[in-house]
Formats: structure tokens, sequence, C-alpha cells
């Protein structure tokens, strides 16, 4: 069968959920090869081999961590000669979206970005995107070289899939470009102990009408409730009130999980574009009028002051 | 030192209004109204600030386009913002143009009108696939700096902050480089009168693809490496229930949540 290439997502050797949502959409078009970078590669091998990896080509180097992508590219790009796959998987996040996009140019193949599903089909793999804020669906094919194609979060379920994952070194030489721009001062994200918001299966985000940065504690209390991640409008990071990495929308992230819960939040295209495929929505909003409405299985016209702190206490109680 | 900076503009459908597909699969242009695309005036600003605060007098900023004619539109409004020139690379032979396709055509504009720095969105608000920059750098064989919410240029050297998913990093490059910008780069300043005035004398350079030596096979629909086999409407939610709080809201919709196995 044939070799499909995945490249991996990971923090210091733990893999991150996309990765192995790929996998399991590897599978469908032939064997997945995982490509595991940076320090911490090799302990990614055993999680990758229980999702199906038949291989895992790991290395690391300081350049890796030292400078932006174009490493990362050289390393991908002699994985990609070494195996010669079918198809070339990234998971779609701001740098994955830039490694692939410096694949496909250098190896003349065409691109298709943030794909929600993919199957295998008789012209190579079939992309499924969702276009302008939602409002499409779009099968689309890559019909120039090899497919490189970038997968949303959530896109498919994790299965767990035994396979050999025999580890092999991969040997990557950097060409000029690779030190081209230099990383001179990193800052950890500080861990919120909350799900990572791209990943998690319920988001529970405030908007303009949380009013005040010491008001989202109640959105915090809810999500907390549930085991859920946190999100925000624009309107609401824009404030100050939340930070921008917990932006939901067009210029922030896009998230589709089981349940998305949008209080105080009008519901603006942009808004819409980054939770449009959430499953269920529910949105509390004062406004009858509010567009946010036009999406939502269960809607609340209310006071968020008075709906999110009460379904706080009614979910802790049935919780026990 | 004179500094060349080139801003990559692009002409977008309204987000706001009604986007279609047209029966050949591209973006129906016809039923919706078009304008310069949010995320590239943060660019346009970008490159303004980088230019007024170069020390020697000759800095200039070229704001440069492929598109449909109409997309003079998106061109003028940036000369409006204050760019001093503009290059349009306008072809019927573009019609149906794929990221691979358009990073050929705006890596040879750009090599044509000459740069020290290209500055980009950080994502089309119609396309949304924030893959351009990155293929601009490696097709013109010069560092990329991108999705910065911070930028500056310090001699022959761009440096900038990026807020990535796992960590902020502080980033440098030599000049020449290509940059992206964030909408948390600082808000775009709005066209003057005199600015509106002024770019109606502003020179439009027009630009083929005979010009720029690039085949018609090598682009538009024909010569994408990547099809679009199909393009459905997504059915409208269906309606869902909507109660009003009469006290008792946030209990409803924790039953609600029961009902769905949430909890
Ligand atoms: C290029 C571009 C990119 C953008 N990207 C994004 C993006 O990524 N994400 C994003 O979110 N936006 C984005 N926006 C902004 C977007 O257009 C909206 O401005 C923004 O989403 C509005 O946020 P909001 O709904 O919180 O605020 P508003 O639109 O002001 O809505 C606040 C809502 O809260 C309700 N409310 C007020 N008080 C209460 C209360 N006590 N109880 C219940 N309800 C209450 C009001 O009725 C109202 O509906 C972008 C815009 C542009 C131009
Ligand atoms: N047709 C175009 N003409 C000029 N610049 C473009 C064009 N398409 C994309 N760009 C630039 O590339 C950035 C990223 O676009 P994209 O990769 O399509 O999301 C945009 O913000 C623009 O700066």
């Amino acid at each position: 069968m044939a070799e499909v290439l995945v490249y991996v997502d990971h923090v210091d050797g733990a893999v991150r959920k996309p990765t192995l949502e790929l996998l399991t959409l590897a599978r469908r078009l032939g064997d997945p090869v995982a490509v595991s970078l940076g320090a911490g590669a090799a302990d990614t091998a055993a999680k990758l081999a229980e999702h199906g990896a038949v291989k895992v080509l790991t290395a690391d180097a300081p350049e890796f961590a030292d400078y932006l992508v174009v490493p990362k590219v050289d390393a991908l790009q002699a994985a990609y000669e070494s195996v010669s796959p079918a198809a070339v998987l990234v998971p779609s996040s701001a740098e994955g979206k830039e490694i692939a996009a410096r694949l496909a140019v250098r190896i003349g193949s065409g691109l298709i970005t943030d794909a929600i599903d993919l199957q295998a089909g008789d012209q190579g793999p079939v992309a499924t995107q969702s276009v302008f804020a939602a409002a499409y669906t779009t099968n689309s094919r890559v019909t120039k070289g090899t497919p490189v194609i970038t997968v949303k979060p959530n896109a498919a379920p994790v299965e767990p899939a035994a396979a050999a994952g025999t580890v092999e070194a991969l040997a990557v030489t950097f060409g000029e470009a690779a030190t081209g721009t230099k990383v001179v001062d990193r800052t950890p994200r500080e861990s919120t102990g909350r799900p990572e918001l791209t990943e998690a299966a319920i988001v529970v985000s405030g908007g303009r009408g949380v009013n005040g940065a010491e008001n989202f504690a109640i959105i915090e209390a809810l999500a907390d409730s549930l085991g859920a991640a946190v999100g925000a409008s624009r309107a609401a990071v824009d404030a100050g009130w939340y930070p921008h990495s917990n932006q939901v929308g067009q210029t922030g992230k896009s998230v589709s999980p089981q349940l998305y819960i949008a209080s105080g939040i009008s519901g603006a295209i942009q808004h819409r574009a980054g939770m449009q495929t959430s499953k269920t929505i529910v949105a509390i909003n004062k406004d009858a009028e509010a567009p946010i409405f036009d999406l939502v299985d269960y809607g609340v016209v209310g006071d968020l002051f008075q709906v999110v702190p009460q379904l706080t206490e009614a979910i802790k109680a049935r919780k026990g | 030192m004179s500094l060349r900076i080139v801003v990559c503009v692009k002409y977008v459908p309204d987000a706001t209004g009604d986007r279609h597909f047209a029966d050949d699969l591209t973006l129906d242009r016809d039923d919706v109204d078009g304008l310069l695309s949010e995320l590239d005036e943060y660019a346009v600003e970008q490159a303004l600030q980088i230019a007024g605060d170069h020390t020697g007098d000759d800095a200039e900023v070229t704001v440069l386009t492929v598109g449909p004619e109409d997309a003079k539109d998106a061109l003028r409004k940036a000369l409006s913002m204050g760019a001093d020139k503009a290059v349009h690379v306008e072809d019927d032979d573009l019609h149906g143009t794929d990221a691979l396709g358009t990073s050929l055509v705006l890596a040879k504009a750009i090599e044509k009108t000459g740069y020290d720095l290209v500055i980009c969105g950080m994502a089309s608000t119609d396309g949304t696939m924030g893959v351009l920059p990155a293929m601009l750098s490696e097709r013109l064989g010069v560092p990329q700096v991108t999705l910065l919410s911070e930028v500056s240029v310090d001699g022959g050297t761009v440096k900038g902050r990026r807020d990535g998913d796992a960590a902020t990093v502080r980033l440098e490059a030599s000049l020449p480089a290509v940059v992206s910008v964030t909408d948390q780069s600082g808000e775009a300043r709005y066209p003057s009168f005199k600015g509106i005035m002024a770019a109606k004398k502003k020179p439009v350079e027009s630009l083929d693809l005979g010009d720029l030596d690039i085949e018609a096979g090598d682009v538009g629909l024909e010569g994408a490496w990547t099809a679009v086999d199909s393009a459905t409407e997504r059915p409208a939610r269906t309606a869902g229930t909507i109660v009003n709080d009469e006290g008792k809201g946030g209990d409803e919709l924790a039953e609600f949540l029961v009902s769905q196995k949430f909890i």
C-alpha cells in the first residue's frame, strides 16, 4: 500500500490530539509514516505506533527551535524524498499551513488547506472544506504533484490501531534559507489547566456583553463546570478583557466542538466563521434580534449575569 | 539608504454580503460588492509607518494586486491611505488561479518592481488560507517573518513579535524579507480627504502575464494545482428552541444540556 506522510505536532514529545486525528485520516489513504521533529521527537513514537504509524522518522537539531519554519520544511522535504508518499498531511495550525505552503512550492504540488474531512478517491484524496464562513461545503482535489493537505482539528475521531511504528533517524541537511529568520526570544504560553481551545469538546465563549475582565470569571466558572475551554469574541479581546490566544473567529481560532456556548456575543460574520461548524450551538443574549440566534439549537433571551451563574449551579448540582 | 516596500493587497468580496460560487465553481464576483481586504489594510498601515520612521526620505511604498479590473478599487483605497504607487497584474487568463499560481505571479511582479521588504496581510478574507506570504518567501528566496503583531525595521534588519500557539517569539531577519502582519498590529488609518484627492494622481502600472514572462497554461483554472469538484450550500441550521428567561432560564438550559447528554 502507498505510504502517506503525517507531520507530527507535539510539545516536548507529547503528541497533540489533531495529529492522532490525522493518523485516522491517513489510514484511509495508505500506510501512515510519521515525521517527528525537534526536542522530544523520539518520545512520540510509542503513541504514534498505537495510532497506526508504520514508521516514525525523527530528527532533532537546535535549528528547529532557533529559526522560524524553514528548518522544518527542509526536514519534511527530506522525508518526502526518502518515502515518495501518495500524500502529505499536516495539522492546520498557523505554522502547519506555512510548512505545507513552502513544501508545496518546493515539490511543485498543489495545496489544500483547512480540510474538515478526507476520503480516498479514484483520482487521489478528496478533501472537504467549509468556506465563506461555513456557508458552503466544497470537495476538492490536488491535480498536480503529490497532494499536500492541511487538516483542521476535530476533522476525524482518534482511533487506536496498532502498527509497527519503527523508528528511523531522518537525515536532514539544512539549506541556506533555514537560518534566515532567527528566534531571538521565546516566552512559552502559560498553561491555564483548561483544554486546548481548538481541541476541546466543549467551548464556552464570552463577548462584549460580559462587560469587563473581572466578569470573565463567570464564563470561566461555567467552562470549569463542564470541563470546557474558554473562548472570547474579538470585541472582548480588543477591550483587553481576555487574551488574544482565546479569540474565536476569522482572525482568531477556528473551533468545531460538540458544544459551543456563546454568552453576550452578537454573532457577527467574522465570529461565526470560527464556530459555525460546531455540532450543537447555545447562546445567551439579552437581545432577541441578535444574529447568533439564527444559528442556535437552544437560545436564551436574557441577561447573562442571571442565566450563566444559574446554569453553572444547576450543572454542579447535577454532577454532584 | 532607500527602502522599497511592496505591499500585497487583495480585492475580495464583502464578507458581510452574500457570497456564492459561479457555474465554474470559482468565486462569483458579480453578485457581491468587492473591497480591499480589511486584513490587508493592516499591511498598508505598517508599511506607511515603517516608511514614515525611515530616516532617509527615500522610502517608497508600492501596493500590488493580482486581480480583475475592479481590483483597481483596492489599489485606490491603499493609495488614498498614503501609498506612493500601485501595480496591477490583470489578465483574462488569470481567472481561477489558485494559491500556487497566485504566488508565482506575485513573486514575478515583486521582482520586476524591485523590493527590500514585502508586507502581506495575515490571510485573505475570502480564501482565508494564510499561505501566500510563506510561498512568496520560498519563491523569492528571502526570509519569512510572518504573522507579526508588532513589526519594525532597524537599518537592514526587520524585527517582530509573533504570538504563536505554544509561545510568543521575537524574530529577526536581514532585508530583503517577506513580512505578514495580523490584525493585532495596530488599527489602520482612514484615508483623509487630501489623501483621496492625491490618490487620483498617483501612478497605477498595469502588467499582464506577458510582461511577467508567465505562460497562460501555468495559471488560471486550467493551470491550477487544485480542482474544486463540488460546492454545496450548507443547509440552514434547523430553527432551534428560543426561550425568554423568566427567572429559570439557566435551569431550563441545564435541562436541555442533560437531554443532549452533555451533562
Ligand atoms: C477583518 C475582521 C476580522 C474579525 N475577526 C473577528 C474574530 O476573529 N472574532 C470575532 O469574534 N470577531 C471578529 N471581528 C469583529 C466582528 O465583526 C464583531 O465586531 C465582533 O465579533 C463583535 O463581538 P461581540 O459579539 O462580543 O460584540 P457585540 O457585537 O457588541 O455584541 C455584544 C452582544 O452582547 C449582548 N449583551 C450585552 N449585554 C448583555 C447581557 N448582560 N446579557 C446578555 N447579553 C448581553 C448584546 O445584546 C450584543 O448582542 C472581525 C472583524 C473584522 C473586520
Ligand atoms: N491576488 C492577490 N493579490 C495581491 N496580494 C494577495 C493576493 N492574494 C493574497 N495576497 C496577499 O497574501 C496574503 C495572504 O493571502 P492568502 O494566503 O490567500 O490567505 C493577503 O493578506 C495578501 O497580502
